[in-house]
């Protein structure tokens, strides 16, 4: 198990025979991604790669009956190509491209409302479910197949602590970027539910940075819910106020979404977050030992916690 | 991208909100001129004068003056051109003044109360929906309000698919305590407001303070502009009004290379594949005993052009005592990174300050090795932690 991809995903890919979209469309395929054809107006009829392109989304799902797109397509029409996506019924429309401007996702957000598509991104480097299926442009060498969940805003910060996971023996149950963009298909909070959903899943590790109140928001919703012991790491407590770092939506706009405002959050809502962003696989580690020795406190905590969800329900 | 005052007035101007008679002027004499024309189409006898510079509270640093005469208008801004004007956004060094607005003055007496409004536009990111923001008590430092008395702000979250709807402007109008031909004016200008935002693609608009005159007029008396840096490749005119005074020189160069580069005071350098990691890179540092010097994306491919153009860049800082060079090599390997830092060390010559360099990811060892071998002045580290250590010793 694992969330949103595994080795069934019939994936297609818009913007296919740009140059970035064959590059990555082939190590997915050497990744045993099952990519079933591809979307360039104009070229359908032809073959890339082996597969076939198409001239739209709405004909490369009759056709292939793909339920997975990831876009590769340029900003400025980026977000023309996840309302395609939605419009066909895409379930899961991974979105790469950076640089969308936020006058478009508003948009994009707003449309997205009364469909059943899932978007993940956009500006993230998409997700990985471990030894099935990639639909994204992580190096594939550094994961290994575990049970461990990451969510990350950031892509090389996504890339470390994986790496981290890996040695430290762990691995990941999937990894999912969700991007670094303010507005954004698939929040921390979204991530975590489905991890928590997920029975292959024994922790979740959340890699925020500063900017935005998404880790604010899954911090409650953890508290109450999550049964998994999460680790965090939140990026950019020695960033300046009112610049943007990289990212467009790593901004510190007021005293709320400073990263030390974040992990204060985090921490009153017992998440385990670490200040040096060397230490989150280590740190996953260790929980997880301590959580295996005390199982029937672990137990305990649980029935605690559900019971303590029950009540705020009714 | 952001506006001066002046350029953010003529856009809400273009779209139909009223602004104050104004002129822009580069030399006390210029300015006397402008005033002399204000005059003549306005009948005003008082001008402002306001400093032009990227930031906020400009008439606390003595960057906003009343001037009663034409003689005043020259002595005033005879002194505000050139100063280096210090206000709380601008940091201590402050921000040299190259321009002055000279506007008509509003604040006449008349029959009813002048009224100061604060108005701003802005995206909510809890709802990804854009909202307007407004509150009576116009004229202030905003955040001081919202601190102050939260009560006093109110918003309207606004609906893409519909805009800032009719209702909505009615309700904000009644709220600022509107009535008659003020109301009617108010009306008109928020929806134009709505679409100045909108089709500009601005981040921010905010008017501090909107006024409504003693003969219920209602100008815009301010303007603060934000355009989307993502949405100016289709808005040229805009993207020509960007001002490089107002930039740092070496964020400028960088980013003409492709780095995204800020400037920071500390004394570690650090060169960086990637956001999130350069973040991560300037907390070690801080971690570490240091203080980060810079933020720095290299991007994705960190090849040996790359690597020198941002070794040169981060070497102009004269207090940059070490370089940390972070790379996560995933699609990039290792090996070829190494190679590019190598090449880009020997080409720049003789760099005197130590570099330290962290290469994680694929083919991460053999990087090492060639980074272990190269006889350069380079310590080479795998993990974080190592790395994090490296400076430790080195700022010791």
């Amino acid at each position: 198990m694992s969330i949103l991809i595994n080795k069934d995903s019939r994936v297609l890919v818009q913007g296919f025979t740009g140059t970035e979209a064959t590059f990555h469309s082939s190590l997915m395929i050497d990744y045993g991604t099952n990519i079933v054809g591809g979307i360039t107006p104009g070229k359908g009829g032809k073959t890339h790669l082996d597969r076939p392109v198409f001239n739209t989304v709405e004909k490369a799902v009759k056709e292939t009956d793909a339920d997975v797109s990831i876009i590769f397509v340029p900003h400025a029409y980026a977000a023309d190509a996840i309302l395609e996506a939605a419009d066909a019924e895409i379930k899961l429309i991974v979105c790469i491209t950076e640089g969308i401007p936020v006058g478009d996702m508003i948009n994009v957000k707003e449309y997205l409302k009364y469909k059943q598509s899932r978007l993940i991104g956009p500006n993230c480097p998409g997700i990985i479910t471990p030894g099935e299926c990639k639909v994204g442009i992580m190096p594939e060498s550094i994961h290994t197949p575990g049970r461990i969940g990451l969510i990350s805003r950031s892509g090389t910060l996504a890339y470390e602590a994986i790496d981290q996971l890996t040695k430290s023996g762990l691995g990941q149950s999937s990894g999912l970027g969700i991007g670094g963009d303010q507005i954004l298909g698939t929040t921390i909070k979204d991530a975590v539910k489905l991890f928590n959903d997920d029975p292959d899943t024994d922790g979740i590790v959340i890699i925020g940075e500063i900017g935005g109140g998404m880790e604010a928001d899954a911090a409650e919703w953890i508290k109450n819910n999550c049964l998994k012991p999460v680790v965090s790491f939140i990026a950019g407590a020695t960033a300046p106020k009112g610049r943007t770092m990289g990212h467009a939506g790593a901004i510190i706009g007021g005293k709320a979404d400073t990263a030390e405002a974040k992990k204060k959050i985090l921490r009153d809502n017992g998440v385990i977050v670490v200040d040096s962003p060397a230490k989150i696989g280590a740190t996953m580690a260790e929980i997880l030992k301590i959580n295996s020795k005390t199982k029937n406190n672990n137990i305990i905590q649980k029935i605690t916690k559900a019971v303590n969800k029950s009540g705020k329900d009714s | 991208m952001n506006l001066h005052e002046y350029q953010g007035k003529s856009l809400l101007k273009s779209f139909g909100v009223p602004v104050p008679e104004g002129i822009i002027a580069d030399t006390p004499d210029g300015a006397v001129d402008a005033a002399h024309v204000i005059q003549n189409t306005t009948g005003a006898k008082m001008w402002v004068i306001k400093a032009q510079i990227h930031a906020g509270g400009r008439g606390k640093g003595g960057g906003v003056k009343i001037a009663r005469s034409l003689q005043e208008v020259k002595e005033l801004s005879g002194k505000i051109l050139g100063m280096q004007l210090v206000t709380p956004q601008t940091g201590p060094q402050g921000k040299k003044v190259r321009r002055v607005l000279i506007v008509e003055d509003i604040y006449y007496p008349g029959e009813t109360q002048t009224k100061e409004f604060y108005i701003s536009i802005l995206m909510n990111r809890q709802t990804s929906r854009n909202m307007l923001v407004y509150s009576t008590e116009g004229g202030m430092d905003i955040e001081e309000v919202a601190s102050k008395t939260p009560h006093m702000i109110f918003s309207e979250e606004i609906n893409p698919c519909i805009g800032l709807a009719q209702f909505q402007c009615r309700k904000i109008a009644f709220n600022l305590g509107l009535s008659g031909a003020a109301y009617k004016e108010m009306t008109n200008i928020l929806p134009a407001l709505y679409r100045a935002y909108i089709e500009s693609d601005a981040s921010l608009i905010e008017i501090n303070p909107l006024v409504k005159t003693s003969d219920d007029k209602i100008f815009a008396c301010d303007a603060k502009v934000v355009l989307d840096n993502n949405a100016l490749f289709r808005q040229p005119n805009l993207a020509m009004l960007r001002d490089f005074f107002e930039e740092d020189p070496i964020e400028i160069e960088a980013g003409s290379y492709g780095l995204n580069y800020v400037k920071l005071d500390g004394n570690v350098g650090c060169m960086v594949n990637g956001a999130g990691l350069a973040m991560a890179t300037m907390d070690i540092i801080k971690l570490s005993g240091g203080e980060p010097a810079n933020f720095l994306d290299v991007g994705g491919s960190a090849n040996a052009k790359r690597v020198e153009q941002a070794f040169n860049i981060i070497l102009k800082d004269p207090n940059v005592k070490a370089i940390l060079v972070n790379i996560f090599g995933g699609i990039v390997r290792c090996d070829r990174v190494a190679e590019g830092i190598v090449e880009a060390y020997k080409n720049i010559g003789n760099i005197e300050i130590p570099i330290i360099v962290r290469l994680q990811g694929t083919n991460a060892e053999i990087g090492k090795e060639i980074i272990d071998s190269s006889g350069l002045k380079v310590f080479s580290a795998i993990t974080l932690e190592d790395a994090a250590k490296l400076v430790t010793q080195i700022l010791k």
